[in-house]
C-alpha cells in the first residue's frame, strides 16, 4: 500500500499551471484514445452547466483578440508618419514637422484598445480558473460516487495502482488541459486568424512570405518529432529499468548490505543510471532543438520582411511603417502556432485520459438496493444458509447447494490452508456478493431483502487486515458507530483492552494515526479494531484472528477481548487456534474455495477426513518438536 | 536547491558554454532588429536597394548564427541537465545503499525510492528550463538595454523604467502565488490519501455501512483542493494581462518619445523601430521566466528531501586500521570459529526514550544453538541485527571470534555470517542466482546441497526449469513458504561460520519446520547458530536460550531450566499451551 501512496506522490500537474512547458509534449509519444469523438462529447458534457460563463470566456476571449491584434497596424500607421513628418522636415518643406496631434490621438486611442484587451484577457483567465476546476471537481465527485457503487468484485479484480491511475493521473491530465490549454486553443486560433487578416489589408505579398514559413516550421518539427519519439522510447525504457533496480534494491536492503552486496548494487546502478542518461539527454535535445529551429524559420520571416518590404517601401508600393506592423505580426504569429500544435498533441493525452476515466465510470455497479423488508430493530443473530451457490466465475463453481442453519449465539469456525477461500463466506453474508442460487437468512428475512447498509449495520467485523485511517484514535474506534460520545468510545476502548496502551501515548485518544500507522505495533492496531467492533455492539460478529506478527502476550490481550466480544453474539470466525476450533459449534473445513466439510470437532476428527488430517499435521508437528527435545 | 547544485561543480565548464552561448544567441536575436534599422535608415531613406539586399544578407548571417548557437546552448543544456540528474541519482543511490539498517528504516523505503527516482528528475528538469529559457531572460534585458543605450541614450530610459516595473510586477504576483503552490501540493495529497483509504479499506467501509462519512471526508478535500487551485490560478491569471500590457504600454511610450526625439533630429526612425523590437523581445524572454518560476517551488521540495538524504552520514564505517578477527582468514580458509560475545551490550535507536536493548551479555558458541525467546518489543530482532553490525552497539561490546565488530570490515565480518531475515526478499533472476547470492562461486553441488538442506530441493525440481526458473521481482511467483526456504539456502551457500535466522521458520508448516530444523543441526554441526524466535516450539530444543522482556536478559538456561527459573519464560510458555500452539 505504502508503495501505491508514493505513486501518488509524484508531482501533480494540477499544482501548475506551466507544467508541460511552451513546448511541452512535443515530440513525445502520444496514446491515442479509441473514441476520440465520443469522449470529447462526453467530456463536453461535464462543460455544459458552465455554458453561460464559458460564452463569456469565449467573447472575451474575441474582444481581447481582436483589440490587441490591431495594434501593431496603428503603431505602423503611427510610424509611417512620424516617418513622413521626418522626411519633410529633412526635404525642408514649410511648417513641416511631425504631426503630434495625429500621433498623441492615435496613441491615447491605442493605450484604451490595450487596456480593454487586458481586461478581457484577464477575465477569460479568471473565469475560465473557476469553470476548469468545478469541473475537475464534478468529476471527481462522480468517480469517488461511482466507487461507492461498484461491487466489491471490482476492488478485488484490479489493483490500487490501476483504480488510482485513473482517479488520480488522469483526472490530472484533464484538470490542467481544461485550465490551460482550452483558452489557449480559444486565443491561438483567434490570433492566428486575426493576424492573417489584418496582415492581408497590408499586403499580400508579405502576407504570403510569411504565412509560407509556416508549411515549412511544421515540415521540420514534424520530421525532428518523429526521431525524437525512438528517443523518448528509450528513455521510458531505461527509466523503467533503472526505477525497477532502485525498488528492488531498496525492497531488499537489509539483505544487501548482510550479504556484502552494496557495491555491485552500486555498479549495477550506475550502469543502468548511465544508460539512462545516454536516452535522457537525447530525448531532452531533441524536444529542446525545435525551439531554435521554429525561431530560425521565424526569423527566416523576419528577414524577408525586412528585404522584400524595404524595396517595396522604396517603390512606394508599402509605407514604412507596414514593415514594422508586419515585423510584429510575423513575430506574433509563430507563438500560436506552436501552441496549436503543443495543443493538438495534449488534447490527443487529455482525450485518452478522458476516456480511461470514463470506462471507470461505466463499469458494472451493484444491483440497485430495494430493501423491502425491515430490519429487526434487536436482531437475533439466527443465520440460516438456505442451499446456496455461488462462485466468483460462472465456470469455476465453488459452494453448490450448502445448507447450514447457525442458532442465535452459536459459534462457526472456519478452516483451512491460507487462500482455500475462506473470506468467501463473509463476502456472502455481508453482501459484498451476491449469491447465485438459494438465500441466506438473517433472523429470517432474505438478506436481499434489507438494505445493505441495514444487513451490514447488524455485523461487527474485526479483520487481520487492520485497517485504520489517517485520523485520532477516538475517530478511528468511533468509526464503528455514528455520533458515538467520548464515554462510549472510553468503554469500549476497556473492553477491548485497549484503553491501557492508549493512555501511554502521548496525546492519549487524541494520538494522530500517520499515514502508514507506523506509531502502532500490529497488536495494538488489531485492538482498536476489536474496540471499534465492541461500539458497534452488533448482534453477529466476524473475525479474522490474527497470526503471526503479534508477540503472544499482546495475543493473549486480543484473545480475551476478541472472547468477550464474542459473548451472547453468533460469530464466524477465521479460524487458526486450536482452542477456537475445539469450542466451536461447527465446523468448516475449506479447501480450493469449497467447503469439503461440516461438523463438530469431534464429529470431524472421526471421520477421519481432510480436517483430521489437517488437525493431526498441526498437532504432530509439535508433537515431532517434543520429541527432539 | 542551492545547496543541491553545488554538485554541477563538474560541469561548470557546460554551464558557462551554455551561458555564454545564451548571450550569443540573445545578441544575436537582439542584433536583427538594429540591421533592420540600417535597412530602414540607410536603404528605404536613400532607395538604395542593393543596401537593402546587402543588409538583408547580413541579416541572415546573424540569422544563422543565432540558431546554430541556441542548437549548440539545447544540446549543452540537455547534457548538463540529465547530466547533472545522472550524478544526483548516483549520489543518493550510493550514499542509500551505504546507510546502516536502521538509518534505512528511518526513511521508509517508499520515501526512499520516490527519493531516488521522482525527486531526481523533478531537480533535473528544472535545470534544463533554467538553462534552457530562463537564463535567456536576463541575457536579453542586459544585451537589449546595451544596444538601445548605444542606439539612443535617452530613449534607453523608457526601457530602463520599465524592467523594474515588471521584476516588481512578477515577483508581486509569484510573492502570493508560490504559497499558495506549496499548499496545493499538500492538498493534492490529502485528497489522494483519502481517496487511497477509501480503496484498501473498502471492506471496512461497508461493513460499517460508513459510505456517507467517507464521502463527505471525500468531498471536504475536494473541495480545499478545488477552492485552492480556483485561488491560485485567478491569482496567476493576472500575470498574462499584466504582461502583455507592460509590454504594448512600452511600445506606446517608444512611440511618443520617439516620435518628440525624431522631430527634434535627434534620432533615426530605423532606431524607434529597434527599440519598440528589443522592448518587445525582452518581455517575452521575461514571460518565459515565469513557467520555471512556477516549476521552483516543486523542485524545492525535491531538493529538501534529496538533500535529507545526502545530509544522513552512514553510521556504520570501516574502521581505519581494520582487524582481521584471526589469522585463519588471512591464510585463507574461509570457515573460521565463530564465537559470538555480546559483553554488557546496550543499544538504543537514535531518537529513542528507551534502549531496545540494555546491558546484555552471553555467548554463542560454535556447534551450539543459541536461541533468544521474547515478544513483540523485547529488542529480540534488534539484537540479531547486531550481529551482522546492522546498528552500532552504544555501550558494551560485541565480538566475533574474540575481535570487536567495530574494528574489522564490514565486508570480512559479514562474509562469516549468513543471516536470514524474519521477511524472506527475493531479488529478480534465477532460482540459482538467488541461492548464489549468497556465494557466488558456490559450485552446483554445493548449490544443490544447500537447497537440499533448506528443504527446498523439493519444490525447485518440480519447477520446469529446475534451478535455471526465473524468479520475478519481491518473488511473487513464489509463495511464503518456498521464499523463505531460498532465503535460507541462500545463507546456507555460503558455509558461514556464524549463522543468525530472525524468526525464519514462520511462513513454514510444522513438519516442513521439523524436518528443516533436523537438517540444520546435522548440516551446521559446527557451526555458531543464533535462532530468533517468539514460539516455545522453535527454541526448546536449543542448548542456550536467552529470554528477553525489555530489552533485558530475564533468563538464560536449556528448556527445562528455564521452564523451572524463569516466570516470564514459563509464562510465554504457558500462553502458547493455552492458545494451542504448543500440544
Amino acid at each position: 500500500m505504502s508503495a501505491e501512496r508514493t505513486a501518488l506522490r509524484q508531482p501533480s500537474q494540477s499544482a501548475n499551471m506551466f507544467g508541460r512547458g511552451p513546448m511541452g509534449g512535443l515530440g513525445m509519444p502520444v496514446q491515442k484514445a479509441k473514441d476520440f469523438k465520443g469522449t470529447l462529447r462526453r467530456l463536453t458534457g461535464y462543460l455544459a452547466p458552465h455554458r453561460p460563463a464559458l460564452i463569456v470566456v469565449v467573447v472575451a476571449g474575441v474582444i481581447s483578440t481582436v483589440f490587441s491584434v490591431v495594434g501593431p497596424k496603428m503603431m505602423g500607421m503611427v510610424t509611417t508618419r512620424i516617418f513622413e513628418g521626418y522626411l519633410n522636415r529633412a526635404m525642408k518643406a514649410p511648417g513641416a514637422g511631425i504631426d503630434f496631434r495625429y500621433v498623441g490621438n492615435m496613441l491615447t486611442t491605442l493605450l484604451a484598445m490595450y487596456v480593454v484587451s487586458a481586461l478581457f484577457l484577464y477575465l477569460q483567465q479568471y473565469l475560465m480558473s473557476g469553470v476548469a476546476q468545478k469541473t475537475v471537481y464534478a468529476l471527481r465527485e462522480d468517480v469517488e460516487a461511482k466507487f461507492s457503487r461498484l461491487p466489491l468484485r471490482f476492488f478485488d479484480s484490479k489493483t490500487h495502482g490501476e483504480i488510482l491511475s485513473r482517479a488520480v493521473n488522469d483526472l490530472d491530465n484533464i484538470s490542467s488541459t481544461l485550465q490551460q490549454n482550452l483558452t489557449q486553443l480559444i486565443t491561438s486560433l483567434l490570433s492566428v486568424i486575426g493576424i492573417i487578416i489584418m496582415m492581408l489589408t497590408i499586403s499580400w505579398i508579405l502576407t504570403i512570405v510569411v504565412v509560407l514559413t509556416l508549411p515549412l516550421s511544421v515540415t521540420i518539427v514534424a520530421a525532428i518529432a518523429k526521431r525524437s519519439q525512438a528517443f523518448f522510447v528509450r528513455q521510458q525504457q531505461a527509466l523503467g529499468e533503472l526505477n525497477g533496480h532502485v525498488a528492488e534494491m531498496y525492497s531488499g536492503h537489509a539483505i544487501v548490505t548482510a550479504y556484502g552486496h552494496e557495491d555491485r548494487s552500486v555498479a549495477k546502478f550506475d550502469e543502468l543510471n548511465e544508460n539512462y542518461y545516454d536516452g535522457a539527454w537525447r530525448a531532452q535535445f531533441a524536444t529542446g532543438v525545435m525551439f531554435p529551429i521554429m525561431m530560425f524559420v521565424g526569423n527566416l520571416g523576419y528577414v524577408a520582411v525586412a528585404v522584400i518590404g524595404g524595396i517595396l517601401v522604396t517603390r512606394r508600393s508599402i509605407a514604412i511603417g507596414d514593415i514594422q506592423a508586419f515585423i510584429q505580426y510575423s513575430r506574433q504569429f509563430s507563438m500560436p502556432i506552436t501552441q496549436l500544435s503543443s495543443i493538438a498533441n495534449t488534447m490527443q493525452l487529455t482525450i485518452a485520459s478522458a476516456e480511461r476515466v470514463f470506462e471507470l465510470m461505466d463499469e458494472a455497479e451493484e444491483p440497485a438496493d430495494t430493501p423491502v423488508a425491515a430490519v429487526p430493530a434487536t436482531p437475533r443473530g439466527e443465520v440460516e444458509f438456505d442451499h446456496i451457490a455461488f462462485s466468483y466465475q460462472p465456470e469455476a463453481p465453488l459452494i453448490e447447494d450448502m445448507a447450514l442453519t447457525v442458532a442465535s449465539g452459536q459459534m462457526v469456525a472456519i478452516v483451512g490452508h491460507t487462500g482455500a477461500g475462506k473470506t468467501t463466506l463473509v463476502n456472502l453474508l455481508m453482501r459484498f456478493y451476491d449469491v447465485n442460487a438459494g438465500a441466506i437468512r438473517v433472523d429470517g428475512i432474505d438478506i436481499r431483502d434489507l438494505g445493505r447498509g441495514g444487513l451490514r449495520r447488524m455485523f461487527g467485523m474485526v479483520l487481520q487486515d487492520t485497517w485504520l485511517f489517517s485520523g485520532t484514535i477516538r475517530d478511528n474506534i468511533a468509526y464503528g458507530r455514528d455520533g458515538a460520545t467520548e464515554a462510549e468510545v472510553v468503554q469500549a476502548a476497556k473492553a477491548a483492552q485497549a484503553d491501557h496502551f492508549i493512555r501511554t501515548l502521548p496525546d492519549n485518544y487524541g494520538t494522530l494515526i500517520n499515514e502508514e500507522a507506523t506509531n502502532l505495533s500490529q497488536g495494538q492496531k488489531q485492538l482498536l479494531t476489536i474496540a471499534r467492533a465492541f461500539l458497534a455492539d452488533p448482534a453477529i460478529l466476524i473475525l479474522d484472528e490474527a497470526t503471526s506478527s503479534v508477540d503472544t502476550r499482546t495475543e493473549v490481550l486480543i484473545q480475551e477481548a476478541m472472547g468477550r466480544l464474542m459473548k451472547g453474539r453468533t460469530t464466524f470466525v477465521i479460524a487458526h487456534r486450536l482452542s477456537t476450533i475445539r469450542n466451536a459449534d461447527v465446523i468448516l473445513m475449506m479447501e480450493h474455495g469449497r467447503i469439503v466439510e461440516k461438523g463438530t470437532h469431534q464429529q470431524l476428527l472421526d471421520a477421519h477426513g481432510r480436517y483430521a488430517a489437517l488437525y493431526e499435521s498441526q498437532f504432530a508437528g509439535s508433537t515431532l518438536a517434543v520429541d527432539q527435545a | 536547491m542551492l545547496q543541491l547544485f553545488a554538485l554541477l561543480k563538474p560541469l561548470r565548464g557546460s554551464v558557462a558554454i551554455v551561458t555564454a552561448l545564451a548571450l550569443a544567441q540573445s545578441l544575436a536575436n537582439l542584433y536583427l532588429p538594429r540591421l533592420m534599422a540600417d535597412i530602414v535608415d540607410f536603404g528605404i531613406v536613400r532607395g538604395d536597394t542593393r543596401t537593402i539586399l546587402e543588409i538583408g544578407g547580413l541579416m541572415l548571417l546573424v540569422a544563422i548564427v543565432g540558431t546554430i548557437c541556441a542548437v549548440a546552448g539545447s544540446y549543452f543544456a540537455s547534457k548538463v541537465a540529465t547530466g547533472f540528474g545522472r550524478i544526483i541519482r548516483g549520489r543518493v543511490f550510493d550514499r542509500v545503499a551505504h546507510f546502516s539498517v536502521h538509518q534505512f528504516e528511518e526513511f521508509s523505503t517508499a520515501s526512499l525510492i520516490t527519493r531516488t527516482t521522482n525527486d531526481t528528475t523533478q531537480v533535473q528538469q528544472v535545470l534544463l528550463m533554467l538553462l534552457s529559457m530562463a537564463i535567456s531572460a536576463p541575457m536579453m534585458a542586459i544585451g537589449g538595454v546595451t544596444l538601445s543605450l548605444s542606439q539612443d541614450a535617452r530613449l534607453a530610459r523608457v526601457l530602463i523604467a520599465v524592467i523594474p516595473v515588471l521584476a516588481v510586477v512578477f515577483f508581486m504576483i509569484m510573492w502570493k502565488a508560490v504559497p499558495l503552490y506549496q499548499q496545493m501540493q499538500v492538498k493534492i495529497d490529502r485528497l489522494n490519501l483519502v481517496l487511497d483509504e477509501g480503496l484498501s479499506g473498502v471492506r471496512v467501509i461497508r461493513a460499517f455501512d460508513r459510505g456517507a462519512n467517507q464521502s463527505r471526508r471525500f468531498a471536504a478535500a475536494n473541495e480545499a483542493v478545488t477552492s485552492n487551485a480556483i485561488n491560485v490560478n485567478r491569482l496567476v491569471a493576472l500575470l498574462m494581462p499584466a504582461m502583455f500590457f507592460m509590454m504594448n504600454l512600452t511600445s506606446v511610450l517608444i512611440l511618443w518619445f520617439g516620435a518628440v526625439r525624431i522631430d527634434a533630429g535627434e534620432m533615426h526612425v530605423g532606431a524607434m523601430m529597434a527599440s519598440l523590437q528589443y522592448a518587445i523581445q525582452i518581455l517575452f524572454a521575461v514571460f518565459m521566466v515565469t513557467a520555471v518560476f512556477v516549476m521552483l517551488p516543486r523542485a524545492a521540495a525535491s531538493a529538501e528531501r534529496i538533500n535529507a538524504v545526502l545530509d544522513v552520514v552512514p553510521d556504520v564505517v570501516d574502521p581505519v586500521p581494520a582487524r582481521s578477527a584471526d589469522a585463519t582468514v588471512a591464510s585463507g580458509v574461509s570457515r573460521t570459529t565463530g564465537r559470538v560475545e555480546f559483553q554488557n551490550v546496550t543499544f538504543q535507536y537514535p531518537g529513542a526514550e528507551e534502549p531496545a536493548v540494555s546491558d546484555v551479555s552471553f555467548t554463542a558458541l560454535p556447534g551450539e544453538v543459541t536461541a533468544i525467546i521474547g515478544g513483540t518489543g523485547s529488542g529480540k530482532s534488534t539484537l540479531a541485527g547486531l550481529i551482522p553490525r546492522f546498528y552500532d552497539v552504544n555501550a558494551g561490546r560485541l565480538l566475533v571470534d574474540g575481535v570487536d565488530v567495530r574494528e574489522m570490515r564490514q565486508q570480512e565480518l559479514r562474509a562469516r555470517i549468513g543471516y536470514v531475515p524474519q521477511k524472506a526478499v527475493l531479488f529478480t533472476g534465477t532460482v540459482a542466482s538467488n541461492i548464489r547470492f549468497g556465494h557466488d562461486e558456490a559450485t552446483d553441488d554445493q548449490m544443490r546441497h544447500a537447497a537440499t538442506v533448506a528443504q527446498a530441493a523439493e519444490f525447485i525440481d518440480q519447477m520446469t526449469d529446475g534451478y535455471a526458473s526465473p524468479v520475478s521481482q519481491g518473488g511473487t511467483n513464489l509463495s511464503g513458504g518456498q521464499k523463505q526456504r531460498l532465503a535460507i539456502a541462500r545463507a546456507l551457500s555460503r558455509r558461514a561460520g556464524i549463522y543468525v535466522f530472525d524468526d525464519s521458520f514462520s511462513a513454514l508448516d510444522f513438519a516442513t519446520d521439523a524436518r528443516l530444523r533436523a537438517a540444520l543441526k546435522a548440516d551446521l554441526a559446527d557451526a555458531t547458530v543464533v535462532i530468533v524466535s517468539q514460539r516455545i516450539g522453535t527454541v526448546m530444543h536449543a542448548d542456550r536460550i536467552v529470554v528477553l522482556d525489555d530489552g533485558r536478559v530475564v533468563g538464560m538456561g536449556t528448556h527445562a531450566e528455564l521452564v523451572a527459573s524463569c516466570a516470564v519464560y514459563r509464562e510465554i510458555a504457558q500462553s502458547q499451551a493455552s492458545l494451542g500452539e504448543v500440544a
